[in-house]
């Protein structure tokens, strides 16, 4: 059964290396719903969050070979149960539609959206969440003259996971163990 | 460049000086051993090949007659000798021309080290002349790849590439040189071998408890069967691999990549895998109770339809990269780990079974097949040659002592079938990738690898004509090949299929060939051609006696197909026989 997945890879931060994932998706025709590149909670590590929809049979075989990868330490994918995930969100509307309609603030407020930039022309809000609320904004704002739209990859924390600052040292030694995935 | 800079490296405590990135990149490569270089010059790696006019003492460069050949020769040359095989090439079209031996060396885990030029840094993105993104064109197909553009980094990612290349799964590493890294003076501090990158782990730690449950269910075997590939000859395991199957009589088939890592005629090997493999080890591949995979990657050539294979058996599956356990076949017991390792922890275990019973029913299959496929092919009544006598012809001649080198096709599903070999290291072929025109530039590289030893190119008319330039490389450098082409006047697989499979529409196989012999001549090699069975004897021993390069063509009957078959989409016990 396909469902959404999110994969975590710790990484060196090297040059080259984003393709080098990203080839290794695109070589099976699966489509990356979002990817995010950021720093990690050890310095110099990289952390890559990828989301795909998929069968585990197949994410279990796709982390298999990117944790193979020379520069990647370790590569780990959960399902939406066992992370928490957000996705950030710009908005712009014009702003004599905000002033005007006061339904459209109620609105905001209900989806928690916080206004970044007002100007004479323009407003730009911005809400953080998960997709759903996310999307459904887009909907309530579009008869109201949604001017621009964009939204951030997934950044996720993995809730059972104690943090990769342990591990690195099994890394840092000549002898490591190869834990299955996900421990 | 004075000699006393070609003075022994990897020395940390040896006073910084000055020198030269292309420098750096030579005394890297004798640091590591390497003796012989494959590759072509051109504009992006005329530093190192200027630097190399100083190292030609200390380095056989070999220069080939195009970049795929150089890097076939590299492959070759690590198959045959168990070591890394450097290549060099220059930017642009020198760096593609590699993309086919990467492919083919990536899937057949052969470990090379490949240098190319590349533009001045500041041009890269520019569509310099010559320039082209090769990092992200080989990215797919290296088990790593960098790009220098500082001659600082010269002595630290060479290290990084040799250590990645060789270990754990072995694979191919390209190293792209920006030309002013290549001309940068920096200041040297000797090279240092690398034995670890913190980010990656070549050997998994083996698990004794899978160790245990492994041999836990060969001792409770009843009929147990070893498939075993190229893994027991990349972890020189091939004593282990022997000990472990012969503490409990195991019958052993092997894969197309596996062949020589145990003698032909060793009593439990019983024999080929596979789409033209034997008869036994396919069938019974369905009969057996545990299935114990060592070092192989079940590839689709092996296993035909897998919800046909092996359903009834319990796998072990020992390997290296975890990423193959569970990837096509499921294992029950998953062994990871070097099979050096793994391979006497298991056989400690081990109890002395006999399974003569079993066994006999490979040697009944293997008589059944002998009946119905191998005699006509071996002692033809046909007027027209076959692959395979001559191939047995030239067994009785090497007495199974030469390296084989194998091209792509009927030829070597017929060479690898009935070839014998007595040492391992000694069948070199392109197995994962298909790479016709490997077979003659890896046969130079085989030579290199292994000087003492007769290399026999086994080539068809098909395969001999994409890399033919070869020739000059083999001519200009006296390099002692034996090539030997089995003509039948047809793309004989590809025709195969169409007879078989495509109603015999022969759609662009019929191809025609050169007057082989004399295109040898042109380029000063001798050769002859035969097309009668009694000249076979004669003209195999004046090519395996003559002392340098000989072409040998022998015209095939035309129309001959390779038995037995598992047909794509069928499984492994739907092989067919006719």
């Amino acid at each position: 059964m396909k469902q959404e997945y999110t994969i975590s890879i710790y990484t060196e931060n090297q040059v080259g290396l984003l393709s080098r994932i990203a080839v290794m998706f695109s070589r099976r025709k699966i489509n990356v719903e979002s990817l995010n590149t950021s720093p990690s909670e050890v310095e110099g590590i990289h952390r890559f969050t990828i989301v795909i929809n998929q069968e585990e049979d197949v994410v279990r075989k796709i982390v298999r070979q990117i944790e193979k990868q020379v520069d990647v330490l370790k590569a780990y994918f959960n399902t939406n149960e066992e992370i928490i995930w957000q996705e950030l969100a710009l908005y712009k509307v014009p702003t004599d539609t905000i002033a005007e309609k006061a339904k459209v603030e109620r609105l905001l407020r209900a989806y928690g959206a916080r206004a970044v930039v007002i100007r004479k022309d323009y407003t730009i809000f911005e809400t953080t969440g998960q997709r759903e609320e996310i999307d459904t904004l887009i909907q309530v704002l579009q008869p109201f003259g949604l001017i621009e739209f964009v939204r951030s990859a997934r950044v996720a924390i993995i809730k059972s996971s104690k943090g990769f600052h342990e591990k690195l040292k099994d890394f840092e030694q000549a002898e490591t163990s190869l834990s299955e995935n996900n421990d | 460049m004075q000699t006393d800079t070609l003075a022994t490296t990897s020395n940390n405590t040896e006073e910084q000086i000055e020198i030269s990135g292309s420098i750096a990149v030579l005394k890297a490569l004798t640091a590591e051993g390497v003796e012989t270089v494959f590759g072509y010059p051109g504009g992006a790696i005329m530093p190192i090949y200027d630097a190399l006019y100083d190292f030609r003492e200390n380095l056989e460069h070999i220069l080939v007659r195009h970049e795929q050949g150089g890097i076939h020769a590299g492959q070759g040359y690590a198959r045959a000798s168990g070591k890394t095989g450097v290549v060099f090439a220059t930017s642009g079209p020198g760096a593609t021309n590699l993309v086919t031996g990467l492919a083919d060396a990536m899937i057949d885990s052969t470990p090379l080290v490949c240098i190319t030029g590349q533009v001045f840094a500041h041009l890269l993105g520019t569509d310099a002349f010559q320039e082209t993104d090769v990092i992200n064109i080989t990215t797919p197909i290296t088990k790593w790849n960098y790009q220098i553009t500082d001659a600082n980094e010269i002595p630290t990612i060479l290290a990084k590439a040799f250590y990645i290349a060789k270990s754990g799964r072995p694979g191919p590493v390209l190293i792209d040189i920006t030309k002013n890294a290549q001309l940068q003076k920096f200041s040297y501090t000797g090279y240092t071998k690398c034995n670890h990158i913190r980010s990656y782990r070549p050997k998994p730690i083996v698990r004794k408890e899978y160790v245990a449950a492994a041999a836990e269910l060969i001792n409770q075997a009843k009929r147990p069967l070893v498939i075993f590939g190229q893994g027991v000859i990349l972890g020189k395991a091939e004593t282990e691999f022997k000990n472990f199957i012969e503490k409990a009589n195991l019958p052993s088939a092997w894969t197309i990549l596996g062949l020589s890592a145990l003698e032909t005629a060793h009593p439990l090997n019983v024999g080929m895998l596979g789409m033209h493999g034997n008869y036994g080890p396919n069938v019974l591949t369905n009969e057996c109770d545990v299935l114990i995979a060592v070092g192989m990657r079940f590839d689709d050539r092996v296993t035909g339809r897998l919800d046909r294979y092996a359903k009834q058996a319990k796998v072990i599956h020992l390997d290296i990269d975890p990423s193959e356990i569970d990837k096509n076949v499921k294992a029950d017991v998953p062994v990871w780990g070097d099979c050096k390792e793994t391979l006497p922890m298991i056989t400690e275990l081990l109890q002395k079974i006999d399974h003569s019973a079993w066994i006999q029913k490979f040697t009944d299959c293997m008589s059944k097949e002998v009946e119905e496929v191998i005699d006509n092919e071996l002692n033809p009544t046909s007027e027209n040659m076959t692959m395979g006598e001559v191939i047995n012809q030239l067994n009785i001649l090497t007495k199974g002592n030469a390296i084989i080198v194998t091209d792509v096709g009927q030829h070597q599903m017929v060479a690898c079938r009935y070839a014998k070999f007595n040492e391992s290291k000694s069948n070199i072929t392109s197995g994962g990738l298909g790479t016709m025109g490997f077979a003659l530039p890896a046969a130079i590289g085989a030579k290199y690898g292994a000087k003492e030893r007769t290399v026999v190119a086994i080539i068809g008319d098909g395969g001999v004509q994409m890399t033919i330039q070869e020739l000059g490389t083999i001519m200009q450098n006296n390099i002692n090949v034996k090539i030997l082409i089995l003509n039948n006047r047809f793309l004989g697989m590809v025709r195969q299929w169409q007879d078989l499979f495509h109603e015999k529409r022969y759609s662009f196989v019929d191809i025609e060939s050169p007057d082989y012999v004399v295109v040898a001549k042109g380029y000063r090699i001798e050769g002859s051609s035969i097309s009668k069975r009694e000249d076979l004897i004669k003209s195999l021993e004046t090519m395996l006696n003559y002392p340098g390069a000989y072409l040998l063509e022998v015209f095939v009957g035309k129309e001959n197909n390779v038995f037995p078959m598992v047909p794509q989409g069928c499984g492994v016990g739907e092989i067919r026989l006719k």
